[in-house]
């Protein structure tokens, strides 16, 4: 199989009439990589995946594969495999000439195929399963069998966009660990399409956040998670608390807010907004659930948060408390299940302590459940 | 009560409905076995098959199917490819566009098919005279302009039942393929042709029917071609003869066949698939034990249960020989006739001795159920009037005297059949 061979877009845009589908975005995909892209519904993954692919010609800026320019380039002359959101298995060929159907297209013997195409059943643990329809699979076969087929073409990058959408969860936990496994196997550029964090997290390398045909972050799962780059990539990636305020000072990497309900709170500016922060601008804070500890009641200081309980969950592996938090929204706290009891303390005030490390702070701007 | 009231106006309903629908086709069908040389019914003279044998024997007939069936393979092949590259525009073109142009590619439905056999006749022969060609060239050939001349409208329905299933269609089946290296053209041909194959088959059975049936505009075009509604409709001019219900019924039970046979596939396939379904991998790849022909195939039972009532008709075709029967009747018809003429003359031979004022003939002495028909023969059948008049039938003579009514006689005339059978 064909090592994997980077991808660049330059300067890239999509426009659909007046409508701005993807705006200016720049990424280098490492050859060999797990790339995503992760983002709301609508917000031009699909779009940019099919110009990766050729289906769609840019209006501006250029798209690279492994160094060279694919302009003018048709999608079957591409080095790229797409997997659709939908699959496109064709429903009248048999789940073997599916697979081979790129061999066929070349004039492959039907031996060579047949061969080929059982090779390939057994990579995804479908062996025997060649003669049947694609309507008599179950849907995760289906899904391994458009893998297989778009592998079967040799590409140098295979697309994938939202292949696992369908699926339920159990099966879409699993095919997260078989694809990743897949791909380690193949060692061809994966370029993955997703709206689940969880699988973005999971099986990439670097991962593209995208919001509204702009690319906000791209960094590893870490990066996203730990050090985002924009309110929206806060929270949209993971469950995120925000708390909103004016700065008050600013020294090196650490920002004193004046939040709107929980006084003055000290956090660290996310990397990508170091020096961009100024005095009586507006700021955000974003800290996770599971970054507070309980402190003891009354405590003060700029990195302690008190407020009233008003809801508390048993989750199993987490304890969660719901407090009045700022503009409606509440505080989620996720305390880690050790085995300790759990009092109640439902309308009584609590004392939370956070690491300014896991205190996030940005210049405010739009959340993603906004 | 009411509900069982409710009940049997339904039943009722559904008789009067499918008496409607199927009623003439098996009275006519009843005719192509019956001996009268009017299609007949109702006095069950005698079972023949010799309509069916005259069929055969006649040459326009023969012609008029042979160049019917050109027409409509010509048809076929013309229409499909048109419709199809219609559908395939209509989903390729701009969606602004795609309303007008709809309109513009069902207009021709909408347009009688006189003025089309009118429009293709004077449009081809101008392109034939601006190049130069004469009156024998191809494109003035009556193959070309029926073909063409039907196509103009049969295409639109071709059209339509592409177009329903085009619209089924993922194009990202076709994407796919591309992805995966096809050409377009590959792509057309993998994927999107298999895929509109039953829509294709079926349009493709709708254009020969429509072809096959076509009058309007094959009338103003088909030149030294006359198709098999064309020769119909100039024989039932000259009169009609059960030779033409024979036809018929070969036709229905064509028909009834192909439907069977298409029925029973289906549901072959349909329990093909189930039993896919079901079978586990060991079974599939252990050899696929597909169901009994028959078994849970109701089409299927009632095509072979057809096909053995065929074979058995035929071989009674083969041997049976109703001479006896026709002659029975002859000789009955004219001992009838003897009687009535007997009678007249007795009944003349009254008036002259009792030497009154002259009388003219009596009114054709015919049989009730005769008579209606045998009106139609007269209007119909000119050919048969000669022949009654010319050979001397035995009811001939009953009917002396006025020689107007020898048409009626003409018809009763079993001996007048081969002059219009042939
Ligand atoms: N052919 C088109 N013409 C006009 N607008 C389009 C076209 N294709 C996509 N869009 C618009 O571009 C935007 C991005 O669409 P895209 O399909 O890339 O979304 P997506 O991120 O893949 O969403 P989802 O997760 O729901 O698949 C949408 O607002 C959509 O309406
Ligand atoms: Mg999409």
């Amino acid at each position: 199989m064909s090592a994997g061979v980077g991808v660049d877009l330059e300067n890239l845009w999509i426009r659909f009439g007046d409508f701005v589908a993807v705006r200016d975005a720049n990424v280098n995909i490492k050859g060999g990589d797990f790339f995503s892209f992760l983002g709301p519904s609508g917000c031009g993954k699909t779009t940019i995946l099919r110009a990766v692919s050729g289906f769609l010609e840019p209006s501006e800026g250029n798209i690279l594969i492994g160094g060279k320019n694919m302009k003018g380039v048709g999608p079957n002359k591409r080095p790229t495999a797409l997997i659709f959101q939908n699959l496109a298995l064709f429903p009248l060929m048999k789940v073997w000439e599916n697979i081979a159907f790129s061999m066929e297209i070349k004039g492959a013997s039907a031996g060579e195929r047949r061969k080929r195409a059982d090779e390939l059943l057994e990579m995804i643990a479908l062996e025997g399963q060649g003669d049947k329809l694609p309507s008599e699979l179950s849907g995760g076969q289906r899904q391994r069998v458009a893998i297989a087929r778009a592998l079967c073409a040799e590409p140098h990058v295979l697309l994938l966009d939202e292949p696992l959408s369908a699926l339920d969860l159990k099966l879409r936990q699993h095919m997260r660990t078989e694809l990743r496994e897949i791909q380690k196997r193949v060692g061809i550029t994966f370029i993955y399409i997703t709206h689940d964090q969880g699988e973005a997290l999971t099986m990439s390398d670097s991962i593209a956040v995208m919001r509204a045909g702009v690319i906000d972050q791209i960094g590893d799962g870490k990066t996203i998670y730990n050090d985002p780059a924009t309110p929206f990539a806060a929270s949209f990636v993971g469950e995120n608390n925000v708390f909103r305020g004016k700065v008050k000072q600013v020294s090196g990497d650490r920002v004193l807010v004046q939040s709107n309900r929980s006084g003055e709170l000290l956090a660290r500016v996310s990397t990508a907004n170091v020096g961009k922060m100024k005095e009586g601008d507006s700021a955000m804070i974003f800290i996770r659930p599971e970054a507070f500890e309980l402190a003891r009641t009354g405590t003060e200081g700029d990195h302690y948060v008190s407020a009233r309980v008003v809801n508390e969950e048993f989750e199993g592996n987490v304890f969660n408390i719901f407090m009045e938090g700022d503009g409606g929204k509440e505080i989620k706290v996720s305390l880690p299940n050790h085995g300790q009891s759990f009092d109640s303390h439902k309308g009584e005030t609590m004392t939370l302590r956070y690491d300014v490390r896991n205190a996030v702070a940005m210049p405010a701007g739009v959340l993603a459940t906004e | 009560m009411n509900t069982s009231l409710i009940r049997v106006s339904v039943w009722i309903y559904l008789a009067i409905f499918f008496a409607y629908l199927l009623g003439p086709l098996v009275i006519m069908s009843a005719t192509a076995f019956n001996s009268p040389a009017f299609p007949s019914a109702t006095p069950w003279e005698c079972l023949t098959f010799d309509w069916f044998s005259a069929l055969f024997q006649d040459a326009r007939i023969l012609n008029g199917i042979k160049n019917s069936l050109i027409i409509g393979a010509g048809t076929v092949v013309l229409s499909v490819l048109m419709g199809l590259a219609g559908a395939l525009l209509l989903t390729q073109i701009w969606p602004k566009l795609r309303a007008t142009y709809y309109t513009i590619i069902i207009a021709p439905i909408l347009i009688p098919g006189v003025v089309l056999g009118i429009s293709t006749l004077v449009f081809w022969d101008r392109v034939n005279r601006m190049l130069g060609l004469g009156p024998d060239s191809a494109l003035s050939s009556g193959l070309f302009l029926t073909v063409i001349g039907q196509s103009t409208f049969i295409a639109s329905y071709c059209m339509l039942v592409l177009v329903a299933r085009l619209q089924r269609y993922d194009v990202a089946l076709t994407e796919a393929a591309l992805d995966l290296g096809a050409t377009h053209a590959q792509a057309f041909r993998k994927v999107l042709l298999p895929f509109m194959r039953p829509a294709i088959a079926s349009s493709a059975v709708l254009a020969f029917l429509a072809s096959f049936e076509n009058y309007n505009t094959t009338t103003f075009t088909f030149g030294e071609y006359p198709t098999l509604t064309i020769e119909l409709a100039q024989k039932v001019r000259y009169g009609i003869s059960p030779a033409i219900s024979s036809l018929a019924f070969i036709i229905v039970v064509l028909t009834v066949f192909a439907a069977l046979a298409n029925e029973a596939l289906i549901r072959r396939r349909e329990l093909v698939a189930a039993a896919r379904r079901k079978a586990t991998v060991a079974e599939l790849t252990g050899g696929l034990k597909l169901p009994g022909f028959l078994s849970g195939n109701t089409a299927a039972v009632l095509l072979v249960v057809m096909g053995i009532g065929t074979v058995v008709v035929l071989g009674t075709a083969a041997t049976y020989r109703p001479d006896q029967c026709i002659a029975d009747v002859r000789e009955q018809k004219r001992l009838e006739a003897e009687k009535r003429a007997e009678e007249l003359r007795a009944r003349r031979d009254a008036e002259r001795k009792e030497k009154s004022t002259a009388e003219p003939a009596a009114p054709a002495p015919s049989t009730g159920a005769g008579n209606n028909s045998g009106s139609f023969g007269n209007v119909f059948n000119p050919g048969t009037l000669q022949d009654g008049a010319t050979t001397p039938a035995p009811d001939a003579q009953g009917s002396t005297g006025s020689g107007g009514n020898s048409g009626f006689g003409g018809v009763f005339d079993p001996n007048a059949l081969q002059g219009s059978g042939n």
